[in-house]
């Protein structure tokens, strides 16, 4: 029997942006990044282009975590206190695609570290790997916009994704961008409106659109996944059908919030009908990760070993 | 696809009789399209009519049960490509697999551990669905062996899977009145498997390697007389199974290919129990209706079922946790109590801040009809009297000694009212639920 052709036709592209810039580019990466460029729904390339594939960033802290639960911590526990030697593991050891440096220490709540500390830590990381980075700020908007430039000017040229501005303060960071060559994530929490007009703002400063990352912050599997996955699925439409100003990649922070949930982090002795913790914490992650994929993702960030390696395996099978 | 009200318009006699109790046959056609009105209210309609419009007035993709009784599983009848454009009507039904090779005591084992996959997570139990028993003896005998004990030993809906006629009408002795699904139809059985299932009236599935053939093998299914269908699109290359159920879900919504217009099922048999349910996942959330796996752990099912809840919720209609008092962690009459709404977002993420500050609190969830803490105070569902209400219901006052009350950062302008209807001291905490953690470790203990 003859069967009718249901590839849709799309009239836009999410805009493609490479990460990282290698010495002739006026950086000191062996490794660029590429993501974005879709002209299709998520995997269905028979319809178009299904653009890059989306890639891993693993999660490297500026202090060791606190809160995090032991299953957790093992595969990491030599390096917790030492973020360039944290993220050549992921990248050596764990396969990551780029390193996402989050400076929850600047907090003035979490340690109050100062630029000159974090400038340093930067330093060091981009000593010791080759793939680009993405570096985090602790949203704290005085906080950040004290210490970001000063990390965005240590690292100019080197093409790094930083983030996160808002509607409420994206000046600082947007101008420093603009001016040392780095890519920009502009957030606005699970808000489809907002999320334009905070791509709006920044590029009414002249920052070019293709170095914009849209981060509609995250929910977790079983906390509120399925915000995200429509959010991101309605702007991974609008971009296809030509919305330029949701043409952006998508980034995702899975680690930090599948790593939050009770699923994850319960010991074995207060949930024993949930099954071992080790496989449990893990296979919440991969899920939350796998889940979000379906709805037009870019760039996932991530923690634990064995959730990277199963989410790889899996966009290398479905893509 | 829908007709509209014009294309009905021109099958109607346009008399324009008032017998169906409109005053046109427009108007009636107008109604008939937004399913505000029955064809049977006209009496002068042709049978042409009647064909055409009964089967425009069918769903895309059939319903499909399985199971029979309270548990049934229904699967199909979706309208929608995306949850946000409407809703997913039909949960997936999720299977676990049985072989009938196992030794007795494995079997009996693997038969409890599956039975036992009721997991309880945020106050809800969630549950497996089905029960696949899979003939990978290639035995009568031991499939119906296997088949009878899981109809017995089992509260589950099943699946049964031989690719042996024979075989699988052994296994039905035992099990027909449970209306398992039958699968293993393929080009070369369909018949004799559709005769089966029209005899025993089981559901059945047919497979095969690509939509032409399935269309093909959906069609002689059919023609044998069975009508609840459900098609299996084979293959272990996830990329492509992954695209044709796609394709598939598209031919029957936006081409109305009723040949097509059948719920799915995909059997995803991974080593690795990380990949499977990961590629399960995968399934559920990308339109098939039945997912079979072979994991049964519950730190392996228990994502699988929790997908299923986020992504089945009505996005139409905000989920809710029960407006009480919860506690966390160790709480004693000095602790600390914040109130937020029953939105579940908001409540979940103040919950998980509070737990993560490690300081043991009360967080009273306010009866706001599920909304967020700013759209309900705009909307007057989050007032003095309602927080004074949801205090009174929880006892407040017999829970903690202290008369210090946190209230959400975007609702300081409250503080006043509140103070003057509480009798309470009114606490202004962040903003923000990332706030709490050092709220409460310091603003809290200070």
């Amino acid at each position: 029997m003859e069967i009718p052709n249901v590839a849709d036709k799309w009239s836009g592209t999410v805009n493609e942006i490479t990460l990282g810039a290698t010495k002739d580019k006026g950086g000191t990466r062996t490794k660029t990044i590429t993501i974005g460029g879709a002209k299709s729904i998520p995997f269905m390339d028979f319809e178009g282009n299904p653009g890059q594939k989306p890639v891993v960033a693993m999660d490297v802290y500026d202090v060791p975590p606190e809160d995090w639960p032991e299953t957790l911590t093992k595969p990491f526990a030599d390096v917790l206190n030492d973020p360039a030697q944290w993220a050549k593991k992921c990248v050596e050891q764990y396969g990551a695609d780029l390193i996402c440096l989050k400076l929850e220490g600047i907090h003035p709540d979490k340690g109050n570290k100062t630029a000159e500390e974090t400038v340093k830590t930067v330093k060091s990381i981009l000593a010791a790997v080759g793939v680009p980075l993405i570096i985090w700020g602790c949203e704290h908007d005085e906080k950040d916009n004290e210490v970001m430039p000063k990390i965005s000017q240590a690292a100019r040229g080197e093409c790094c994704l930083m983030g996160v501005v808002t509607q409420d303060n994206y000046k600082t960071l947007t101008a420093t961008c603009l001016a040392d060559g780095h890519a920009l994530i502009t957030l606005a929490p699970v808000d489809i409106n907002i999320a334009k007009q905070v791509n709006i703002l920044v590029s009414e400063m002249d920052f070019p659109l293709n170095r914009i990352v849209m981060f509609q912050s995250t929910g977790a599997l079983g906390y509120g996944l399925e915000y995200t996955y429509s959010i991101q699925e309605r702007e991974r439409l609008a971009a296809l059908t030509g919305d330029k100003m949701m043409s952006m990649p998508v980034i995702c922070d899975v680690g930090h919030e599948a790593w939050r949930t009770k699923e994850s982090k319960s010991d074995d002795m207060e949930v024993p009908q949930w099954g071992a913790r080790d496989e449990r914490g893990p296979m919440w992650e991969a899920i939350t990760a796998v889940g979000l994929l379906q709805s037009g993702v870019d760039i996932i960030r991530m923690s634990h070993p064995k959730a990277v390696a199963t989410v790889k395996k899996c966009i290398e099978r479905l893509y | 696809m829908a007709l509209t009200g014009l294309d009905i318009y021109k099958l109607l006699p346009k008399t324009n009789c008032k017998k169906c109790g409109r005053p046109t046959c427009l108007a009636f056609a107008m109604q008939l399209a937004q399913k505000k009105a029955n064809l049977s209210d006209c009496p002068d309609v042709s049978e042409e009519a009647k064909k055409v419009l009964g089967a425009a007035a069918a769903p895309p993709i059939k319903l499909v049960t399985v199971g029979a009784g309270a548990r049934q599983v229904q699967v199909g009848e979706e309208n929608v490509l995306f949850r946000h454009e409407e809703k997913f009507y039909h949960p997936t039904g999720v299977a676990v697999t049985i072989p009938d090779d196992l030794s007795e005591d494995a079997f009996n084992d693997r038969l409890k551990k599956v039975n036992s996959l009721k997991l309880t997570r945020v106050g809800t139990e969630i549950e497996i669905d089905l029960i696949a028993v899979m003939n990978k003896s290639n035995n009568a005998e031991k499939f119906a062996e296997a088949a009878k004990k899981v109809s017995a030993g089992s509260h589950l809906n099943m699946i049964l899977s031989s690719a042996s006629v024979d075989n699988m009408k052994a296994a039905l002795q035992n099990c027909a009145e449970k209306r398992p699904l039958l699968h293993g139809a393929s080009a070369s059985n369909c018949e004799a498997m559709a005769a089966l299932a029209q005899e025993k009236k089981c559901p059945m599935t047919v497979t095969a390697q690509t939509l032409e053939e399935l269309a093909d093998l959906a069609e002689r299914a059919k023609k044998a007389g069975v009508e609840e269908i459900v098609l299996d699109v084979g293959g272990n290359n996830p990329k492509e199974v992954l695209q044709k159920l796609t394709k598939i879900r598209r031919l029957a919504l936006k081409k109305n290919f009723r040949t097509l217009g059948f719920p799915m099922i995909t059997f995803v048999c991974d080593e690795d129990p990380f990949q499977e349910i990961a590629l399960a996942s995968t399934y559920l959330l990308k339109y098939a209706g039945i997912v079979a796996v072979n994991a049964c752990e519950p730190w392996a099912i228990m994502p699988l079922l929790t997908a299923r809840t986020n992504i089945f919720t009505d996005p139409q209609k905000p989920i809710q946790v029960e407006p009480r008092l919860y506690a966390v962690g160790d709480v004693k009459d000095d602790s600390p109590i914040l109130f937020t709404t029953n939105f579940s977002l908001t409540y979940y993420t103040v919950e998980g801040e509070v737990e993560s500050s490690r300081v043991p609190a009360y967080i009273l969830a306010v009866d706001t009809g599920g909304t967020s803490v700013l759209t309900a105070y705009s909307g007057d569902k989050l007032n003095d009297k309602v927080v004074a209400k949801a205090m009174t219901d929880a006892q407040v006052d017999t829970k903690v000694k202290h008369k210090k009350m946190i209230i959400p950062g975007l609702v300081a302008v409250m503080s006043g009212k509140l103070q003057e209807t509480l009798g309470w001291e009114i606490l202004v905490g962040p903003r923000e639920a990332s706030g709490l953690p050092s709220y409460l470790k310091t603003v809290w203990k200070a």
